[in-house]
C-alpha cells in the first residue's frame, strides 16, 4: 500500500509518499501565490492509494482534490512518533504557526498550544528579521551565533520588532548581535509555550525553522534535549501520509 | 427585509445607508452560516423567519407598542430582571454588540484593547445603527466589568434615556444587600418611566412569563444532553439569542413547539448530524448576535456544540424566580435570590461558575470544553485559566480560545479547534 500526505503551509508545500511507514520520495516547494496550483505540480507524479492533506491550506486542497484532511497538529504528533518512537513533547515552528504538543506513550496529542493570530516567533518573523539585518535566512542561525554582545529584543510584534531592530542598527549595533537577540526571543516564545504543554526536557523539533542551528543551540542551552529530524520540513506531510495509510488499515 | 421599513428606520432616526449596509453583511451571513445547515428541525422556520425581521417587524411591533404607550427596556447584561419590566408593563430587549461597526470611529472614544462586545454597542450608536437602542425609552447599564462600567460612562453621553444599575462583586449579605436595594431602586424608575405600578399581580404575571420562557430554554437544554443531539449547537444559540429580542409569550410558544419536534426526533434518532460528533460544552463570553464565529467554526469541523455556559446560554437562564411571594417585598426577596445567583465572572471568589461548568460537563456528557474568552476580557479571561486546570484534574480537556469579532483568525481558530476535535 502506498499513501501520501500534502503539507500545505504558509511557506512551503512538502509531500511525502510512504510504503509501509518507509518514505519513498519527498517533494518540497514555495507555497507562493497559488498554492492550487503548486500542489498540483508537486503531486501530479504521485501515484498513491490515498492522499491526505494537511497545513493551513489543507481545505483549498480537499475542495479542489477530494482528499481527506488531517490538522497540522495531529500529523506532527504522528511523523514525529513514527520518526522518533517515545516522542512526549513536539515543537514545530512552521512559516506562520508555532505548535507545541505533548503525547501520550501511544503518540496521541494529548494538549497543544498554537500561535493565535500573529506571526510573532514563526519562520516569517525570522526571515523579516534576517532580511532587515541584511543576512540570508539560510545563514541566519551561523551569523546569529558568531555574536559578542548580548542584546534583548523586547517586541514580539513583527512589525514592532522590525522598528526595534532599524532602531538598533541605527544605535551602531553590531548586526550579529541584534541577530542573536531575535533568536533568543524566537526561542523564549517556543519555550513557553513547551512549558504550557509539557515538563518533559525531551523535545522532538520540525518545522523548517528547525533547520537554524542557533535556535536549537539556545534550547539546548535552556537544557532541553533536541531531536531535529534529518527533513524537519517534511514532518507534518510524513504524519498526513502515515494517517492515510491508518485510515486505510482502519486504525 | 422590505424596503417598507425604511420610513421607520428613518423615524428612528437611524443612518439607513449604513444600516442597509450592515443588513446586507447580516443576511449574506446568516445564509452562509445557517440556511445552509442540513437536517434542521422544521420548528427552527420561525426562528429563521424572527432572525430575518430582527431589524424589521419586530421593531414594527415595539414602535407600535410604543404608540400604545408602553415602554421599551433596552439592556445589556442578564442581570436587568425581566420580570420587573414586564410588570410594568413595558418590554425588555437586549441591546446590538455582537458585530463590529464604525471600528475606526469606536477607538476615538475608547482604547484599542476594549473587548469587542463593548466596542460593539458604542459602534452600533455611533454608527446609528441599531433600532433597539434608537427606539429604547430607557437603556440600562450595569456595573460588571471595568470595561464596561467606564464604556456606560462614554454612552451615557450620548444618549439622554441612560439609567445605571451597580451590581455586587462579592456574594455575601452586604452584596445581597446592594443588589436587593438595585433591584428597588430600577423597580421605582420602571414605575416612573411607565406610568404603572407595580403589584404584586403584575409580578405574579411578569414572574410566570419569565418563568415560561426559561422553562422552555431548559427544556430545550435538557434534550440536548441525550445521545441523538436532536439540534445544533448553531441553532441552539440562535434561539437563546431570539430570547432576547422576541415577544416572549410568542418566543415560548414557539420553543415548545420545536422541543415537541425535538423529542420525535430523538425518539426516531434524527440527529442534526448524522455522523458521530465530539460534544463540546462551549463556556465564557456571551456570544450576542451576529458574533456565531466560533460555534460556526467548531460546527464546521468533526464536533458539536450541546451546552453553553454562557450569559446567552444557560448562566443567563439556569435559575428560576420563586413566584410564591404574597406582596411586593417578597417578590423584591425572591427576585434577589434568583439574580444573585448568577456566576457572571466580576464575581470573586467565583466557585460557583466552576462548579457549575464540571456539572454541566458531566450532564451534556462533553468530551471536550472550549473556554471562550474575548480578546481583553479581563474576568472571562482570567477565569480561564484555573478553569482549565480544574478541568484537566478531572479529565475533561479543555482549550481556551480567545478571539475577537474579526475574522482574520478564523484559519488558526479552524486549525486550533479541528486539532481540539481530534485530540478528543
Amino acid at each position: 500500500m502506498i499513501t501520501a500526505g500534502i503539507d500545505i503551509g504558509s511557506r512551503t508545500i512538502a509531500a511525502v509518499v510512504v510504503e509501509n511507514k518507509k518514505i519513498i520520495s519527498t517533494k518540497l516547494a514555495y507555497t507562493g501565490f497559488s498554492p492550487v496550483s503548486n500542489a498540483q505540480n508537486i503531486i501530479k507524479n504521485i501515484k498513491a492509494d490515498k492522499i491526505i492533506a494537511t497545513g493551513y491550506g489543507r481545505t483549498l486542497f480537499e475542495h479542489h482534490f477530494k482528499s481527506d484532511t488531517v490538522t497540522e497538529i495531529k500529523a506532527a504528533a504522528r511523523g514525529a512518533f513514527e520518526l522518533f518512537p517515545g516522542t512526549r513533547a513536539v515543537l514545530d515552528i512552521g512559516g506562520q504557526d508555532v505548535k507545541a504538543l505533548s503525547l501520550n506513550d501511544k503518540g496521541k496529542v494529548i494538549k497543544f498550544e498554537m500561535n493565535d493570530r500573529c506571526a510573532a516567533g514563526t519562520g516569517k518573523f525570522l526571515e523579516i528579521m534576517a532580511d532587515s539585518l541584511g543576512f540570508d535566512l539560510e545563514t541566519f542561525g551561523e551569523k546569529a551565533s558568531s555574536f559578542a554582545k548580548k542584546i534583548t529584543i523586547s517586541n514580539m510584534c513583527t512589525v514592532f520588532a522590525e522598528s526595534e531592530v532599524t532602531s538598533l542598527l541605527a544605535k551602531g549595533e553590531n548586526p550579529e548581535d541584534i541577530a542573536m537577540g531575535v533568536h533568543e526571543s524566537v526561542s523564549k516564545r517556543a519555550l513557553s509555550m513547551i512549558r504550557r504543554v509539557t515538563s518533559s526536557n525531551q523535545i522532538f523539533f520540525s518545522g523548517g525553522v528547525a533547520k537554524n542551528i542557533c535556535i536549537k543551540k539556545i534550547l539546548e542551552n535552556y537544557g532541553f534535549e533536541i531531536t531535529a529530524p534529518e527533513d524537519p520540513q517534511a514532518v507534518v506531510a510524513y504524519g498526513a501520509a502515515l494517517t492515510a495509510a491508518d485510515n486505510l488499515n482502519g486504525e | 427585509m422590505s424596503t417598507d421599513y425604511k420610513q421607520m428606520w428613518e423615524s428612528l432616526g437611524m443612518d439607513i445607508k449604513a444600516h442597509d449596509e450592515l443588513l446586507e453583511v447580516l443576511n449574506q451571513g446568516y445564509s452562509d452560516i445557517y440556511l445552509s445547515q442540513k437536517n434542521r428541525p422544521e420548528g427552527m422556520k420561525y426562528f429563521d423567519f424572527v432572525m430575518s425581521e430582527v431589524h424589521g417587524l419586530r421593531i414594527k411591533e415595539l414602535v407600535d407598542a410604543k404608540k400604545q404607550g408602553k415602554k421599551v427596556i433596552g439592556s445589556y447584561c442578564v442581570f436587568v430582571p425581566e420580570e420587573l419590566v414586564i410588570a410594568a408593563d413595558g418590554i425588555s430587549v437586549g441591546l446590538c454588540a455582537g458585530a463590529d461597526f464604525a471600528l475606526e470611529q469606536v477607538e476615538n472614544y475608547l482604547p484599542r484593547n476594549t473587548c469587542s462586545l463593548i466596542k460593539s454597542a458604542i459602534g452600533f450608536k455611533i454608527g446609528k445603527v441599531c433600532p433597539y437602542l434608537e427606539c429604547a425609552d430607557m437603556v440600562v447599564g450595569e456595573n460588571t466589568c471595568d470595561g464596561k462600567k467606564k464604556a456606560y460612562e462614554t454612552l451615557s453621553e450620548m444618549i439622554d434615556n441612560f439609567y445605571l444599575m451597580d451590581l455586587p462583586q462579592i456574594k455575601n449579605e452586604e452584596g445581597k444587600k446592594l443588589l436587593k436595594n438595585e433591584i428597588e431602586k430600577f423597580k421605582n424608575k420602571l414605575e416612573e418611566i411607565t406610568g404603572n405600578k407595580i403589584t404584586a399581580e403584575s409580578l405574579k404575571k411578569g414572574t410566570e412569563i419569565v418563568n415560561n420562557k426559561r422553562k422552555a430554554l431548559h427544556r430545550l437544554q435538557n434534550l440536548r444532553q441525550e445521545k441523538t443531539v436532536p439540534v445544533s449547537g448553531l441553532d441552539a444559540l440562535l434561539i437563546n439569542q431570539i430570547s432576547f429580542y422576541d415577544d416572549p409569550v410568542r418566543f415560548t410558544d414557539s420553543l415548545n413547539k420545536l422541543c415537541d419536534e425535538l423529542e420525535e426526533r430523538i425518539k426516531n434518532n434524527i440527529s442534526a448530524y448524522p455522523e458521530k460528533r465530539k460534544r463540546i460544552l462551549i463556556s465564557g463570553c456571551p456570544m450576542a448576535v451576529p458574533n456565531w464565529k466560533v460555534p460556526f467554526v467548531t460546527e464546521s469541523v468533526n464536533a458539536v456544540i450541546v451546552g453553553e455556559e454562557s450569559c446567552i446560554g444557560e448562566r443567563g437562564i439556569r435559575n428560576l424566580t420563586n413566584d410564591n411571594a404574597k406582596n411586593i417585598s417578597e417578590f423584591i426577596d425572591n427576585i434577589t435570590n434568583r439574580y444573585f445567583l448568577i456566576d457572571c465572572a466580576v464575581f470573586t471568589p467565583n466557585e460557583e461558575r466552576k462548579k457549575n461548568i464540571i456539572e454541566m460537563a458531566e450532564k451534556y456528557k462533553a468530551d471536550g470544553v472550549i473556554l471562550y474568552g474575548l480578546n481583553f476580557c479581563q474576568p472571562y479571561t482570567m477565569e480561564a485559566f484555573p478553569l482549565e486546570k480544574e478541568l484537566e484534574k478531572r479529565n475533561i480537556p479543555a482549550i481556551k480560545i480567545e478571539t475577537d469579532y474579526s475574522q482574520e483568525d478564523m484559519g488558526q481558530l479552524q486549525t486550533r479547534i479541528e486539532a481540539f476535535a481530534e485530540m478528543i
